[in-house]
């Protein structure tokens, strides 16, 4: 089969290896009909996520329709799923607490042991995202092995696009799971900070969470004209002081709760973030935190933190005692699919989200190294990207010529 | 008279000289606390709660010993802990015969393709609790071990404790030619125990197989 590969740093090709088998009961394959680029997916292309090793398939949002299935697989062949990014026993400890992504048993005994060390503890199992989780191949391929497949796969029902569920793979119920984590009460001010696609869930379902008004933080046109549209009030950091901004929209108190939607390579021009930028150019960091400082530091006194941009190891300059002294609530975490898939598939239906005009780019899997591109180097013209295995290269289309057509 | 600008010292001696008091003082510290230990040798420490295994530093112990918690009732992981089983979620047994008596011979691959065999005899059970064996004289490794089952609190089900001790092969180069080829009892143990953690509460032991543009990876086999 065709499948995407990471090769080293900014090093992406399409290749062709072998197809995925039937390995364990309660596997399955599915056959790949659509997989985005993830936001997280550029922290691999920039090289900042350690235990990448060449010709590792990467991609972990994805869907498809099943050709294959293990002994114990609930699924049949013919049905269309969406399968979570992370990959959950279903058994275990933390699994039936819910906390799916924290799955004690998806990270295979080859690979947990790095895990540990690094994290404390092993790390749940997630398709195409590095050996320190598991070394699974990903889905921007086209077929995929889905391991417990009784357990994650969200069986999508007859008259849904695939545009329209493709995102509860990971980032509907991340933007989802960082709203919920905010613990929003009815008419609170929530700052989402970064407007890519997990920040631009984030805005809609704070909104449909209760909260009275929600400010969204960003730079670049397209992505904060999204942010308008789903109904934020916006800020460009370049043009004001983003913490003045908040505090005095919010009558100098700061808004209730802050979400963090940016991660570990936050952009600007401000003194923190040049620091930042030379250690992670120097290898002693990979950390640039300024979007959770600003966030910490402009976050009301007993106000709530939500972190689900993605960071990998040790920062400097955290602002802890600030953190203390405001006493903030802060929650974190990969998110927990499986525990969202229903309810934001029912809400999907109900029309209560839009996932669809934030898709700029839908293209063909094998134009795969040349949309990492895009999606690395033009982050206002491409907000989202779908790749099709059924497209032929070279068929592009834009969300413009969607519009028209 | 004024210190003119030109009598201030060079930063970058400055900060050469704070770099070498820090070293300095870190340098005393160590000593200082070097001998206060020396001189509190002789003192009673108070006995605490840790567990056996965890006591001295992990290069001077001769025991290992690694606990998980299985989302399983006590007994039925006591059941599922038997020889026969062993070849399901011990990667390197090879075989495990029964000799009579509770006494089995494992096969076990070791390093450069070689196989060792233990030969064990069971020599306490407690029903529901622990099994504790010893190696008998005809083994390859003389080993001896307890598996300890506990109750987990709050309904989460079991602690499973292993707890293992070793003479390793042709001493310290045996054993440091085990660990370089990941053969090492103790990773090996400790895999195994999460591999029979895997197969009791999700029916199958985890494996990452799938396919990769590395020619020399089969999609059916793990890989690191």
């Amino acid at each position: 089969m065709r499948a995407v590969t990471w090769q080293g740093r900014h090093k992406i090709s399409v290749e062709t290896v072998p197809d995925p088998e039937i390995v364990n009961p309660r596997d399955a394959i599915i056959r790949v009909t659509s997989t985005a680029i993830c936001g997280s997916d550029l922290h691999l292309y920039d090289g900042y996520i350690p235990g990448m090793r060449a010709g590792d398939i990467v991609g972990h949002e994805f869907m498809g329709e099943v050709v294959e299935t293990g002994a114990s697989s609930t699924l049949h062949r013919g049905q269309r799923v969406v399968v979570p990014f992370t990959i959950s026993c279903g058994q275990c400890f933390f699994c039936e607490k819910q906390q799916y992504s924290a799955c004690d048993n998806s990270n295979p005994s080859e690979t947990r042991d790095v895990s540990e060390l690094m994290m404390g503890h092993a790390m749940g199992g997630a398709f195409g995202y590095a050996h320190l989780t598991g070394g699974y191949a990903g889905g921007q391929a086209e077929y995929v092995r889905i391991p417990y497949s009784d357990v994650g796969p969200v069986v999508i029902p007859d008259g849904l696009a695939d545009d329209d569920v493709l995102f509860l793979s990971d980032i509907l119920p991340t933007g989802w799971q960082a709203a919920v984590n905010a613990d929003i009460e009815p008419g609170d001010t929530v700052a989402v900070w970064g407007c890519g696609p997990v920040g631009l869930f984030t805005i809609q379902s704070a909104l449909l969470l209760g909260a009275g008004r929600v400010i969204a933080i960003d730079h670049f046109p397209t992505r904060l004209a999204l942010a308008k549209k789903y109904g934020a009030e916006i800020l460009d950091y370049t043009k004001v002081d983003v913490r003045e901004a908040l505090a005095e929209m919010t009558g100098g108190i700061g808004p209730d709760a802050c979400i963090d939607c940016v991660g570990m390579e936050s952009h600007g021009f401000t003194v923190d973030n040049i620091l930042d930028q030379v250690k992670v150019k120097l290898l002693s960091s990979t950390e640039r935190i300024h979007a959770l400082r600003q966030a910490i530091l402009a976050c009301r006194k007993g106000g709530r933190l939500s972190i689900p941009g993605v960071y990998g190891g040790f920062a400097d300059k955290f602002p802890l005692g600030q953190l203390m002294e405001k006493g903030l609530t802060v929650k974190s975490g990969q998110t927990h699919v499986q525990r969202y898939s229903g309810e934001l598939l029912d809400m999907i239906q109900a029309g209560k989200f839009d996932t669809v005009s934030l898709i700029s780019h839908h293209a063909s899997l094998e134009d795969a190294a040349e949309m990492y591109r895009h999606w690395h180097d033009e982050q206002d013209l491409y907000t989202k990207i779908v790749l099709k295995p059924g497209l032929a290269k070279g068929a592009v289309s834009a969300r413009q010529e969607m519009e028209h057509a | 008279m004024s210190r003119s600008k030109n009598d201030l010292p060079d930063p970058l001696i400055l900060a050469a000289a704070g770099a070498g008091i820090a070293v300095l003082a870190t340098g005393a510290a160590l000593w200082q606390r070097r001998r206060h230990r020396e001189s509190r040798g002789q003192e009673e420490t108070i006995a605490t709660d840790a567990p056996h295994w965890t006591l001295d530093k992990t290069s001077s112990r001769a025991l290992f010993g690694k606990s998980v918690l299985i989302n399983r009732p006590r007994a039925e992981l006591y059941a599922a802990w038997m020889p026969e089983r062993f070849p399901e979620f011990m990667e390197n047994v090879v075989a495990v015969d029964d000799l009579g008596d509770d006494v089995s011979q494992w096969t076990i691959k070791a390093p450069a393709g070689r196989e060792v065999t233990l030969v064990n005899r069971i020599t306490e059970r407690v029903e529901d609790t622990s099994i504790y064996w010893q190696s008998t004289p005809a083994s390859d490794i003389a080993n001896s071990g307890e598996v300890r089952f506990t109750d987990a609190p709050a309904g989460r089900g079991t602690y499973v404790s292993l707890i293992l001790a070793y003479d390793p092969p042709a001493g310290k180069v045996g054993r440091l030619a085990a660990k370089l080829l990941q053969r090492e009892p103790e990773v090996q143990a400790r895999r195994d125990l999460h591999r029979f953690k895997q197969l009791m509460e999700t029916g199958e032991v985890t494996t990452n197989a799938s396919p990769s543009a590395r020619g020399a990876e089969s999609p059916a086999e793990p890989h690191i």
